[in-house]
């Protein structure tokens, strides 16, 4: 298979999202963190006196750039150079994914669950509503979220990122055993 | 013009994103069943390679392209750093998706996690709504 469209090994992943914490700094002192951009978005849209939204957005616009450049990415990644076999994972997760009626392995997401179909139906609403209403409240509450705390906070040796990046595993982890295979179910 | 280099790295973040699979349901999944040490590897090397970045930055006291200085990250602990970091583990394992990697599912072609960034963009106004009546 062409070099260009096969995925990147974890060696390569890594070291690569790591090199944006120093390249923003040294950009413009800008410090890695995503999650910012759903409340900059917020105080865009939705104008308000909530102390939390209440900051110039404005002044923050490089990190929606690095936001789209993200989508742009995607984009390029996904669809011009799109892996064109199943994402390898391994098979325990696959036989797993299996008995739990999640066939679909076309693309970076299943179909089955992912879907302006699915969206209606409880399940589908649970994963993307729910599931995306979850990332935009704990991230907030919580500061930061993989690229704030856990990559860029964990680089900096700050303990709170720590913690942070602990709980997002330790929520994540917990979830999946305990509460997803009931929602897959459905 | 600045922005056009926010830009890029930004390209380059979603690219390495996508490319390597870390905005994969899949992928996830299998993160959270310790089933595979792909995602883990992409932490274990993206964390040391930040970390050794901004150790030269310092011990060279390197300035800003604008001739700028450079300050180091710091985060606050509050107890919100548990409890939202939880709340986000659950959104995490049902979306598949950080806020980073939610930009470059659309990107990829998945459309209709607009609406799961839409749901975000609600969930991060809530939580500012309810900000006073929450353990801090």
């Amino acid at each position: 298979m062409n070099i260009l469209y096969s995925p990147w090994s974890w060696y390569i992943t890594g070291p690569v999202i790591g090199m944006t914490v120093p390249l923003l700094l040294l950009i413009g002192n800008k410090q890695l963190g995503i999650s910012s951009t759903l409340r900059q978005i917020c105080e865009a849209c939705l104008p308000s006196s909530l102390p939390l939204l209440n900051y110039d957005w404005k002044k923050d616009s490089w990190n929606l750039f690095f936001a789209g450049g993200v989508l742009i990415g995607g984009w390029i990644g996904g669809i011009l150079l799109a892996n064109p076999e199943p994402v390898a994972i391994s098979q325990s997760t696959a036989a797993y994914l299996d008995s739990a009626r999640v066939h679909d392995r076309s693309g970076l997401l299943p179909s089955e669950l992912f879907s302006w179909s699915s969206l209606a139906t409880t399940k589908g609403f649970l994963m993307m509503i729910v599931g995306g209403f979850f990332v935009g409240f704990g991230t907030r509450y919580s500061g930061g979220c993989t690229s704030g705390h856990g990559i860029l906070g964990l680089s900096a040796l700050q303990w709170p990122s720590f913690v942070a990046t602990s709980c997002f595993f330790l929520g994540g982890i917990l979830f999946s055993h305990l509460v997803l295979p009931f929602i897959l179910a459905l | 013009m600045k922005n056009i280099q926010y830009l890029l790295v930004g390209i380059i973040f979603g690219l390495a994103l996508t490319k390597g699979e870390a905005i994969s349901w899949y992928r996830i999944q299998e993160m959270f069943r310790f089933e595979s040490f792909h995602m883990f590897g992409i932490f274990m090397t993206a964390v040391p390679t930040g970390a050794l970045g901004l150790f030269l930055i310092r011990n060279w006291n390197l300035k800003t392209m604008e001739g700028n200085s450079i300050d180091m990250p710091v985060k606050k602990y509050h107890h919100g750093v548990i409890i939202g970091s939880l709340i986000f583990g659950f959104g995490w394992a049902l979306t598949g998706a950080c806020p980073g990697p939610l930009y470059a599912q659309i990107g990829s072609g998945s459309l209709v996690t607009i609406t799961t960034l839409l749901s975000a963009i609600v969930g991060t106004w809530t939580y500012g709504r309810f900000q006073n009546y929450l353990p801090d």
